[in-house]
């Protein structure tokens, strides 16, 4: 081929593949302009105070009333039951995987695991309907078990493939080195791995359960299909609660266009936004202090 | 050259990992408060035998170990005894100096909380491991600083003092100056050299005039197996194995 050709596609490969990188950007930042504008036109009609500070979330009544915590809260119960279920059972799998379990049982379970993460949240959601739901009520004794409890439980499951890979990665992550140098002083197994392993992979466990909350606060399917979706506000985890997420799912298909209630889907979504951004770059500056840390 | 006491020995000793046998037929004897050296080409089981000693093989499920392991009269691998107790009574160096990511206090500290030292003793034994280490006058003002960052040979020390803090009576090494500048080097010889007096010093070295400047025994091995032990000088000097020979005066390695 001749030079002047080649050098041609050089350059428009390198053109093409700037472009792409500029895309992603540009969908980003239009992505963040039409939440931000859209929030903005909400507030020029409802007052940002009464919008935080509010705890009814009824579009549809008379007066309209615009409150975010019912939903807040929803998402925050929901999250947190997720996590108090799915941190332990994560880290403990991680360091069976890690420290405990032999080659034929690590080759199974790992790929199980990441399976998983590949069943669709929709299949999650349904199960939650049709078996985790109704156990609930009957070992409760409700009338339906469509609550947060359920929500819970199932986003719990969904969270934990990232939190057991991910810290399956830090305690690998923590040089042998530690350990020999544990059980060169006389420690167990298990006071090595509690007072050396963990604490050692400690930035990178914190990691892992940010990118678990990430995933919990931003499932959508699983908690409109499992959590009964009343929008009064949370009485606690045997209740029905509707989520950020879920509010807009159900609402947004509905709503007359550039309306109030239009706007405040938008606003909502925005406060999801600031807070799943949060979350990532919480996790993302622990994931970075552990490779840090580690190359040092 | 009086001949001490025999403080710890393997006789017969076979391992193998999986089906590869690591160690063959081997006896040692290492001479209570001396510096014995194990010294021999790459792969040929040094390590393996050191660690055999405080059975750092149990946590591989591959390794099998036959032989008789004697610490004066104990029996190292007699069922009942409790693996804590060994590590206790026969401390380690790593090859890599290797402090825990917690501060220089806190790395004795954890070998003694592990141990069940009662908490008003332990911040003597730290001062006084350290200053068995010569450690002491550089780290004195900064004990809670991460031991981290610490310099390589300091590291190295600070391992050194971690496990003279348990009160050992032997003390292995694996290869300790093995990344360290000399006058890193230097200042670890003539801290082993020093603690002979109180410990029975085992180490393993690829340097050959390291096992000269410190080691009173030396034992060669090749392939898994011991061809000659004895006198220092006289592996290096009067060797009766051919092999022993070529080894030492640098012909293959």
């Amino acid at each position: 081929m001749k030079l002047g050709v080649r050098e041609s596609i050089d350059k428009s490969i390198k053109l093409v593949v700037k472009t792409t990188g500029l895309l992603v950007i540009a969908i980003l930042g239009g992505i963040f302009f039409m939440l931000l504008w859209n929030t903005i036109a909400f507030f020029l009609k409802i007052h940002p105070l009464d919008f935080i500070t509010g705890t009814q979330w009824n579009p549809s009544g008379d007066p309209e009333v615009y409150g975010i915590l019912p939903l807040l809260v929803s998402t925050c119960l929901v999250t947190l039951g997720a996590m108090v279920i799915a941190i332990p059972l994560g880290i403990g799998t991680a360091a069976y995987l890690s420290e405990y379990a032999s080659m034929r049982v690590k080759s199974v379970l790992k790929p199980m695991i990441e399976m998983l993460a590949a069943v669709p949240s929709v299949a999650i959601g349904f199960l939650g309907i049709v078996v985790l739901g109704p156990g609930i009520a009957d070992i409760i004794g409700l009338s339906n078990g469509l609550n947060a409890m359920n929500g819970a439980i199932l986003l719990a499951v969904m969270a934990l493939p990232t939190i057991i890979t991910v810290t399956d990665d830090a305690l690998h992550g923590v040089p042998g080195t530690y350990r020999e140098a544990s059980y060169g002083v006389g420690a167990s197994k298990w006071q090595t791995l509690i007072k050396v392993t963990i604490p050692a992979a400690g930035p990178g466990i914190m990691a892992a359960v940010m990118l678990g909350v990430g995933r919990a606060i931003g499932e959508t399917m699983t908690v409109l299909m499992a959590t009964g979706n009343a929008a009064a506000f949370p009485k606690g985890f045997f209740h029905s609660v509707r989520t950020i997420t879920a509010t807009i799912a159900i609402e947004m298909g509905e709503v007359p266009y550039q309306t109030t209630h239009y706007y405040s889907l938008f606003a909502i979504a925005a406060v999801l936004f600031l807070i799943t951004l949060g979350v990532n770059l919480t996790g993302e500056y622990f994931v970075n202090k552990f490779r840090k840390y580690h190359s040092a | 050259m009086t001949n001490k006491p025999i403080k710890l020995s393997g006789s017969s000793v076979n391992v193998w990992f999986g089906s590869k046998q690591v160690l063959k037929n081997i006896n040692v004897e290492f001479p209570r408060n001396q510096v014995t050296a194990l010294i021999g080409p790459s792969g040929c089981g040094k390590s393996t035998l050191l660690r055999s000693f405080n059975r750092m093989h149990d946590l591989s499920p591959d390794a099998r170990i036959e032989g008789e392991f004697l610490l004066e009269q104990q029996n190292l691998y007699e069922k009942g005894l409790s693996v804590t107790e060994v590590r206790r009574r026969i401390g380690m160096v790593f090859q890599k100096a290797n402090p825990f990511p917690k501060s220089i206090y806190e790395n004795i500290n954890y070998g003694l909380k592990i141990n069940d030292v009662p908490k008003n003793e332990r911040s003597e034994i730290i001062e006084n491991a350290l200053k068995e280490s010569y450690i002491w006058d550089e780290v004195k003002d900064e004990l809670q600083k991460p031991a981290t960052r610490l310099s390589g040979g300091q590291q190295q020390r600070l391992c050194i003092a971690r496990a003279v803090a348990l009160r050992p009576e032997v003390i292995l090494m694996d290869e300790p100056c093995s990344a360290l500048d000399p006058l890193s080097t230097l200042k670890i010889e003539e801290l082993i050299v020093k603690l002979k007096k109180d410990y029975t010093i085992v180490i393993v070295t690829h340097n050959m005039q390291q096992a000269q400047r410190i080691a009173d025994k030396t034992v060669f091995m090749y392939l898994g197996e011991v061809i000659e032990a004895g006198d220092t000088h006289t592996i290096f000097h009067n060797p009766k194995n051919e092999l022993t020979g070529n080894y030492v005066k640098g012909h293959f390695g």
